[in-house]
């Protein structure tokens, strides 16, 4: 952006379709690792989001009267689908994918005027909307190595029929947040499964974390939006959890549980709902870490991304007015 | 006088209807219209108030001075939502304290404010009347509708709690819509009002559009030359 010189320009070709592929390919990782340690239900949920959004986009599009082909084309309901398909728990049956999809790509996309136009991240309203919605439903998490085989989820996934008490818990950040009189290290002495647990969030973590690096590096996105908000929910961290580290996650737990890489580098990276300026997007992202140290220290729900990417999305166009960047030669 | 009742409910139920074009009394319109049976209760007591509102702001018309005429608007309407409250504690108790600080509310309903300023002021008692009740309905329907979807999205029933307004044998009225609902709190919760709000506006915007387009089509000159004259003096 900053070595952009007069007309004319040489064409890079980023264009949306090759973008959208290049995303795709870097949440194969994590893709695999949530597989890995939760069960196939993230698989499920993949494969439902993106084909109920193909079609809820190709019906929204008729009815739009626009170009099928060409919008269908650029990707864009398909990595939808797939960061939301991600970001809900394995355990979630057909209507709750359903209902999240619907909202992300109808409410969320298409009434503000479709791609480049929705002021929200399409995925975390969907995503938002069903965690209001279905607070029991959207928590519940199986614990790590135990989980259905492919017939059990596929049958839970369409009936909700299976034995799902053996297999499923909290997740450790709500573990964290509620000790009910305990120090961390008492809970988790106490819970060896939140510990496997947190393990597995861990990898799954690091996994996103080494997509996103890749996709950094071929210059997809700049590094100003995650490192500022993985840097100030450090900080954040830091701060209350070496004054009360018995009652507070340090660092290492809020960057590697819940859904922080995920977040950092496939959600508030999107173009079109983030601030555009690279000092804008260095404001954005410390919002987005500190809200997310917020919420999930003091608020109701047991994590945080989405509330926080929704309420600096709401704030993005501000932050573009303040951080304009100024053309050669202009004054002020 | 044909036309004038025309013109007002026209303007009323539709074309300034004060939902959902001069989105006047909001507050409320969101905040209780998570059942049908707590929007009608609020639907019904403001129309009350407001026909009863149009008509005395009518009767005074030309005793207030133009001065105070506003402050003189704020205690005649405030002191009929005092009744319309006294009223509700003595007949649906239990619906009072469902819609609680609401009711009280009625008094700031700029729809009510506005009414007496812009219409009843100036134009004789029968004509307030007709004009307080053609928004109130038009408010009421909206209020009704918006409860109806909440209730049906949320729950899954329609008509649940209707005792509380019209006595114990209402109680059957409920209808279960969806078998085995497991309710979507979503639309039950703030947000659902102001989601399902903003459809009905949609909606009332497409069926105008619809309108005024096959209108333009009827208007348009049967020949099919597309020749316009610019120049010289059309005879």
């Amino acid at each position: 952006m900053m070595a952009l010189f007069s007309s004319p320009h040489l064409h890079g070709g980023n264009h949306s379709q090759r973008l959208m592929l290049l995303v795709l390919a870097a949440a194969v990782p994590g893709l695999v690792a949530q597989i890995y340690w939760f069960g196939f239900g993230t698989l499920l949920n993949v494969i439902w989001a993106i084909t109920l959004g193909l079609a809820l986009e190709a019906s929204v599009l008729l009815m739009r009267k626009r170009p099928l082909g060409f919008f269908l084309k650029d990707g864009s309901v398909i990595v939808t689908g797939l960061l939301l398909a991600l970001a809900l728990p394995p355990m979630a049956p057909w209507w709750l994918v359903s209902v999240a999809t619907l909202f992300a790509v109808v409410f969320a996309k298409h009434l503000y005027g479709g791609l480049g136009n929705n002021p929200f991240n399409p995925a975390m309203a969907g995503y938002a909307i069903c965690l209001i919605a279905f607070p029991t439903s959207m928590t519940l998490w199986t614990s790590s190595g135990e989980y259905f085989n492919l017939p059990d989820q596929w049958l839970w996934f369409w009936t909700e029929q299976g034995n799902v008490d053996a297999i499923t818990q909290a997740t450790p950040l709500d573990a964290m947040k509620h000790l009910q009189g305990n120090t961390i290290k008492e809970m988790l002495a106490a819970n060896p499964t939140i510990v496997n647990y947190a393990d597995a969030m861990f990898w799954i973590n690091l996994a996103y974390l080494a997509g996103g690096l890749g996709l950094m590096l071929l210059k997809v996105f700049t590094w100003h939006a995650p490192v500022a908000m993985l840097s100030s929910l450090s900080i954040m961290a830091f701060l209350f959890g070496t004054g009360e580290p018995d009652l507070y996650a340090g660092p290492s737990e809020h960057l590697l549980l819940g859904a922080t890489m995920l977040g950092a580098f496939f959600i508030i990276t999107d173009p079109v709902s983030s601030a555009t300026s690279r000092s804008g997007k260095l404001v954005f992202g410390v919002g987005i870490g500190v809200l997310i140290y917020i919420i999930r220290t003091w608020g109701a729900y047991p994590d945080a991304v989405a509330f926080a990417v929704l309420l600096m999305n709401l704030c993005a166009p501000l932050i573009d007015q303040y951080t304009k960047p100024k053309a050669y030669g202009q004054q002020h | 006088m044909q036309v004038e009742t025309r013109h007002i409910l026209h303007q009323g139920l539709w074309q300034s209807n004060p939902a959902l074009v001069q989105l006047l009394g909001l507050c409320p319109l969101l905040a209780v219209t998570n059942s049908v049976a707590n929007a009608l209760g609020l639907a019904i007591v403001t129309t009350l108030v407001l026909v009863a509102s149009n008509a005395l702001v009518s009767l005074t018309r030309n005793k207030v001075n133009k001065d105070v005429r506003l402050p003189t608007f704020v205690m005649i309407i405030a002191a009929l939502v005092t009744v319309a409250e006294l009223l509700m504690q003595a007949l649906t108790y239990e619906l009072y304290q469902i819609l609680g600080i609401f009711i009280p509310l009625i008094v700031t309903n700029c729809a009510i404010l506005g009414r007496a300023e812009a219409y009843a002021c100036k134009n004789s008692l029968a004509l307030s009347i007709l004009d307080g009740l053609a928004m109130g309905v038009g408010f009421s329907l909206v209020l009704v509708l918006l409860g109806a979807m909440r209730e049906v999205l949320g729950q899954g029933t329609l008509f649940t709690d209707m005792h509380l307004l019209f006595g114990e044998s209402a109680r059957l009225w409920e209808l279960t819509i969806i078998d085995d609902y497991r309710g979507f709190l979503f639309a039950i919760l703030p947000p659902g009002a102001f989601i399902g709000m903003g459809l009905l506006i949609a909606m009332k915007n497409v069926i105008d559009h619809r309108q005024a387009m096959s209108q333009l089509s009827l208007d348009e000159p049967s020949s099919k030359s597309r020749r316009v004259r610019v120049t010289g003096i059309i005879t």
